[in-house]
């Protein structure tokens, strides 16, 4: 999420009208051939002549102070030709700065990408090496000492909250509290979101359910692991090509760490191989930097799987309480929450996002919400698509479901009763604007899906979600190129390979040209001003305003151009199917002028025409959606198997449908995986036992069935085309679907996660216990 | 340094030679050795199958074998699909029905979709799914993979 909106940022309003281009499925993407046939170039598959390997050596230990580090023996090994530590970077003040949906402090980035004063998790790194080959590298590794202190450790957010555990950061008081703690702990920060009152809100209830969750860390799981190459030159400019969900904000903090002037540091956003919001963060990059710049050369370097799984951004495992009360007509009239957030090792969970989100699909008058980022032994989470949100619906939505079954109402009507729309007063703050919430609804409850037999052992569940589209920093440039095709440089890095799509098509339309007359290039940071990351689902709905503002700008050159060359004024001539013409009969009898006429003559009438939006994006309209999900629960095993699954969401508007479907379905197959299978599990020591696919299981293509994806559209009013953000609400209600959906084929709540066949068989049988003990 | 062994292999209907060193994967040589970067590593331990190659005819993933093992070898990777301009019909499809997002599991998924319809040209959806089990995708959740896949066999049947 970042800052707070603008005042001074941009919206434009949404504007109704026929659509040639936009909505529709265009026959090819800019990005699609290239990936088929193997020459797409991803961070990994850059080459650049005289380069080294770089190579990280990374802790065995969860908790250590470093005593000593000796890369004497691996500086002499013939090959080697960088060493860095702690000592080759600067130590950083206490600064805050937005990264993707989380905020980051620069104190804490530098700490995280190469101990200082201790070793925090299992994969902290201690030391990195730049040699002639990988296996130089990874042999120079070897010959490093380290010398250190081992500490206690703490893996679990509950374990870390007991005031006897081991502290992580010995100086750390918790932000928030009044007064102040007087003793150090790991609780970093208590964050409260209220709303009206809510003990006079349980009063009012009939019916109060009050549970416990327990969730574990989670992975984004892009196959591409991450990938970095950088080149310093004398005089310090340095170049790096690195899978970035943001090249600009990567600039800015490799120039930070570094100490570089901006101006000197330029990053290429290479091809990405999924990021899912894991790639909003340094890790590589600074190293491969210093590296290259200690060594004169080029250095390369890529991360193995367990590196990613055990140093790169997980998402925070949690504990959280839900107590919700309603009265026995159904209204909804308080909801009061816990969250504890594993932070990782550094402060700074998505909590922020989440503690003021808890409720807000429902109209609910009286909220409490408390939260706790918690520090532990585990590498600093990162965001990960509706970061933190889909354990909070696991518990919200488990407990609506409860409190709609105890009251006898169905769970859709329940939530109907109680949804959130235009008007509703949110607990982040502001009331919402026209959503697309009951239009979700009400599209599940008339899906076919809703029909299907359900057999013994089987049944279905719903769940619902909300989550926020974030603006930003947005900057484009629309080049009209001397034929009369037009090239759109954007700098929102197209994370799924839809969005160069979109923005084009958007283009496309506003010129009233064919699809295939625009192209979107994507830019290195030289070639635009400065563009906040792809995340928070901005790179659409932000991008495209850029590209409409870019478009816009473009055409009234090129009316300047026609009022020229006809001798009349700019309001004289209007754009009108992809060509200027007099605005009236009255004006003159011109010929139409093409694109293509205007920019062969565009020198002579003042110079090449383009068209610039250097905006900060606001108005941003937020997503919600509504899931269906049946299971078939073996009672001999515990293994979930989903059956069927339907995911409804109100896109806004669909710039290109097909993609947004696809999106939708990915989302939620990562929600299933969530749900059923994956875990960061640590053992005694806390190491990562589980760093790789094998015991990190994903889900494959015969876990899941046929995905269904509904697209219901109510336009975000502050959109020239209504678009809202798509691309993280549908991760967020799996959890809970499943888990009501289990309760519906088996008669028990699980509210752990994940229901993994172990979880479930024990909860299965604990239920049969209690029944016999009766 | 680890001595280099001198291997000779076919790749895409090219001789080739190259030169590595014992403990290099044949993923490895691929990608840094003869800079066939369109097969990607996403793991290295055969659990991803972003690495899908065919040598001598049988699906591999090429992280788990090494490169002086292909001595002789001939192997088919995806920057072999297409035919000058002509994409493979699984290309096409995998376009056409937006099989591919980020794409950095594209070109093993494909490798693999290949072999299996040459084994198979009328696999029911089930099917597809279980021979694809090898394959990880983030992006797409296999919906629309399985799809292009089940319209490749359709075309290729010309049914």
């Amino acid at each position: 999420m970042g800052k707070a909106p603008t005042p001074f940022g941009t919206a434009l309003k949404y504007e109704k009208k026929n659509l040639k281009i936009v909505g529709g499925n265009p026959n090819m993407r800019s990005d699609a051939i290239d990936k088929v046939t193997g020459r797409a170039r991803y961070a990994a598959d850059i080459n650049l002549p005289g380069q080294l390997i770089g190579k990280v050596l990374r802790s065995k230990h969860a908790h250590a102070r470093l005593i000593s580090i000796d890369t004497s023996a691996a500086e002499k090994l013939p090959g080697v030709k960088a060493v860095v530590t702690r000592e080759d970077f600067p130590d950083m003040p206490i600064l805050h700065a937005a990264s993707g949906e989380l905020m980051i402090n620069f104190r804490d980035v530098t700490r995280g990408m190469m101990a200082r004063e201790k070793v925090l998790y299992d994969g902290h790194p201690i030391a990195a090496v730049a040699a002639t080959s990988e296996s130089i590298a990874k042999a120079a590794l070897k010959l490093i000492k380290v010398e250190y202190e081992v500490l206690p450790h703490v893996i679990d957010v509950e374990a870390a909250m007991k005031p006897d555990a081991p502290l992580l950061h010995e100086n750390q008081i918790t932000i928030g509290v009044q007064p102040p703690p007087t003793k150090p702990s790991n609780i970093a920060a208590v964050l409260t979101s209220k709303l009206g009152d809510i003990e006079e809100g349980f009063k009012k209830a009939d019916v109060i359910i009050e549970r416990e969750f327990r969730t574990q860390a989670t992975h984004q799981g892009y196959i591409e692991p991450q990938a970095s190459i950088a080149n310093y030159t004398d005089g310090g400019v340095t170049e790096v090509w690195t899978a970035t969900q943001g090249h600009f904000v990567m600039r800015s903090q490799i120039a930070k760490l570094l100490n570089m002037d901006v101006s000197k540091v330029k990053v290429t956003p290479t091809e990405l191989g999924g990021g899912f919001g894991g790639k909003n963060n340094v890790y590589l990059e600074p190293l491969a930097v210093k590296l290259s710049q200690k060594a004169r050369r080029p250095v390369k370097m890529v991360m193995t799987r367990d590196e990613v799984f055990r140093a790169t951004g997980p998402t925070s495992g949690t504990h959280i309480k839900i107590k919700m009360g309603a009265t026995k007509d159904g209204k909804l009239v308080a909801g009061h929450a816990l969250l504890n957030y594993q932070a990782g090792c550094f402060p700074g969970s998505s909590l922020p996002l989440c503690a003021v989100t808890v409720f807000t699909r429902y109209d609910l008058e009286n909220v409490l919400v408390i939260g706790n980022d918690v520090v532990c032994n585990r590498p600093k989470v990162a965001a990960y698509r509706a970061p933190g949100a889909p354990m909070v619906a696991f518990g919200v939505e488990t407990v609506v479901d409860e409190i709609a079954e105890k009251l006898g109402i169905d769970p859709i009507e329940f939530r109907l009763k109680n949804a959130a729309k235009e008007g509703t007063q949110t607990h982040f703050g502001p009331k919402l604007g026209p959503i697309g919430y009951i239009e979700t609804l009400k599209a599940a409850q008339a899906h076919r899906h809703m029909k299907a037999p359900l057999g013994p052992n089987q049944g279905r569940g719903i769940a619902t979600a909300f989550w926020f589209t974030i603006g930003m920093e947005t900057s484009a440039t629309l080049n009209i190129n001397e034929d009369g095709t037009a090239s759109l440089i954007y700098g929102t890095v197209d994370v799924t390979g839809g969005g160069r799509a979109a923005l084009s098509m958007i283009v496309a339309e506003e010129l009233g040209v064919p699809h295939d007359r625009v192209r979107a290039v994507p830019s290195d940071t030289s070639s635009l001003g400065f563009n906040f990351m792809t995340a928070g689902s901005r790179g659409t709905a932000a991008g495209s305003m850029a590209a409409v503002k870019c478009a816009r700008d473009a055409i009234t050159r090129m009316i300047d151009v026609a009022a020229k060359k006809w001798n009349v004024k700019p309001d004289q001539v209007v754009w009108e199917d992809g060509h200027a013409r007099p605005a009236g009969a009255n004006v003159g009898d011109f010929k139409p002028l093409s694109v293509a006429d205007i920019a062969r003559e565009a020198a002579w009438y003042g110079g090449t025409i383009a068209g610039h939006a250097e905006i900060n994006v606001v108005g941003q309209g937020p997503g919600f959606g509504t899931h269906i999900c049946d299971v078939e629960v073996d009672p001999a095993t515990g293994a979930v198997k989903v059956l069927r699954y339907t995911i409804v969401q109100d896109a806004g508007k669909a710039v290109y449908p097909e993609f947004v479907r696809g999106q939708w379905h990915g989302a939620a197959a990562q929600g299933i995986g969530m749900a059923l299978n994956e875990e960061y599990i640590y053992n005694k020591e806390g190491r990562l036992t589980n760093p790789g696919f094998l015991d990190y299981r994903v889900p494959v293509a015969s876990d899941l069935p046929k995905l269904n994806a509904e697209i219901v559209e109510v336009p975000n009013p502050l959109h020239p085309y209504g678009v809202r953000g798509v691309g993280e609400v549908p991760i967020i209600p799996p959890i809970a679907a499943i888990a009501n959906a289990i309760y519906n084929a088996t008669g028990v709540r699980i509210r752990e996660q994940p229901m993994s066949p172990p979880r479930v068989l024990k909860a299965l049988q604990g239920a049969v216990g209690k029944i016999a003990a009766e | 340094m680890a001595r280099k062994y001198h291997v000779n292999a076919v790749i895409n209907g090219d001789a080739v030679d190259f030169l590595c060193e014992p403990q290099q994967t044949l993923l490895d040589v691929l990608r840094d050795e003869l800079e066939l970067t369109g097969t990607k590593e996403g793991c290295s331990t055969g659990d991803c199958g972003a690495c899908s190659i065919m040598v001598n005819g049988v699906l591999v993933c090429s992280c788990l074998m090494l490169g002086v093992e292909a001595q002789g070898a001939t192997i088919d990777t995806v920057e072999g699909m297409a035919h000058g301009e002509d994409l493979h019909v699984l290309q096409r499809k995998f376009i056409e029905h937006v099989a591919l997002q980020c794409g950095i599991c594209t070109p093993g998924l494909l490798i693999a979709s290949r072999n299996l319809l040459e084994r198979n040209n009328n696999p029911t959806e089930e099917e597809v799914r279980l021979f694809l089990a090898g394959n990880l995708c983030r992006c797409t959740g296999y919906n629309n993979v399985v799809d292009a896949v089940m319209a490749a066999a359709k075309e290729i049947r010309g049914a």
